[in-house]
């Protein structure tokens, strides 16, 4: 049995899907919506690093390495405020958030 | 069924399983770590479709820096996690009826598609089965796309400054090495001179 584009694709929808779950189930825990945003992006990587592939062309892996660093930074730039977040306040629930309105 | 068949049901399974105990996990540092093996898998993917070298900065940045960076903020916080898990079967049916309806428009998506032939190789730096991913990954972003590698630079540049601003905190209390302190002492008031009678001590 050959292994094509659709069966690469499907496991990419499956880590998205489960990737926007993480979100609205852990709605209360910023640390497993940050992780939950990492598996979505590693799932557009899949998809991207899949058609790169099955169409012969690098740019899909490319732009894979563009969202690559993009995510670190992200990772980087979120814990650290997070990291902030819970020096001034010492807790990190979601909910408290909306009282840092300016 | 082909050895690639077998490792790629492999390498999805654990990869699916894996992400669906990142999100179901109680305690997050075992979140973190089936987010490691997630990466892990995926990796393995990589090299099933001969992206090589995505595949090993995926285990040197991801694995490597990321995963722990999450590591290091999970076990830094003294955070009771128990209570933030509270609300996860309150959110159940909604989260799983928005879940089965994007993986339901993914799937006709991706079933639906119809490949032209002209998309085949139409993005202008094709792979050549002469040379590795690396070299050819080297040429194709060093030449075509080198502001966007400058660009992506930047944006990592300003994630250190970002985050080193944030977390830096200056404590008052912490004695700290003053230069121009240092090299204002002469000898006048660096040292004084007693005389020290015989048996007598200072």
């Amino acid at each position: 049995m050959q292994i094509g584009l659709t069966h690469y694709l499907s496991v990419a929808a499956i880590l998205f899907t489960l990737g926007v779950l993480g979100i609205i189930l852990n709605r209360k825990n910023i640390i497993i919506i940050l992780m939950s945003v990492e598996l979505i992006l590693l799932s557009v990587n899949i998809n991207l690093v899949t058609f790169s592939t099955f169409l012969g062309d690098l740019t899909g892996q490319v732009f894979s390495l563009f969202i690559l660093t993009v995510a670190a930074a992200e990772a980087a730039i979120g814990l650290a405020i997070l990291v902030t977040y819970y020096r001034n306040r010492g807790s990190i629930a979601v909910e408290d958030i909306n009282m840092m309105k300016g | 069924m082909n050895v690639a068949a077998v490792f790629f049901y492999l390498f999805s399974a654990i990869m699916i399983a894996s992400a669906f105990m990142v999100i179901a996990a109680r305690n997050p540092v075992h979140s973190v770590l089936f987010l490691i093996l997630a990466f892990v898998n995926a990796s393995g993917l990589f090299l099933l479709m001969g992206a090589e070298f995505l595949a090993m900065i995926l285990v040197v940045v991801y694995v490597g820096a990321v995963a722990v960076l999450f590591l290091f903020v999970v076990m830094m916080l003294d955070v009771d996690f128990a209570e933030l898990k509270q609300g996860f079967l309150q959110y159940l049916p909604i989260g799983s009826i928005i879940g089965i309806v994007v993986a339901i428009e993914l799937l006709l998506v991706m079933t639906g598609f119809i490949q032209s032939d002209a998309a085949l190789g139409a993005g202008g730096s094709p792979i050549q089965a002469n040379m590795s991913n690396t070299e050819a990954l080297g040429l194709v972003l060093y030449t075509k796309y080198v502001y966007l590698f400058q660009a992506s630079g930047l944006v990592l540049l300003t994630a250190m400054i970002g985050a080193i601003v944030l977390t830096l905190r200056h404590k008052p209390d912490v004695k700290r090495q003053v230069i121009e302190d240092q090299n204002a002492r002469t000898r006048a008031n660096a040292i004084e001179i007693k005389k020290a009678p015989s048996r007598a001590g200072v």
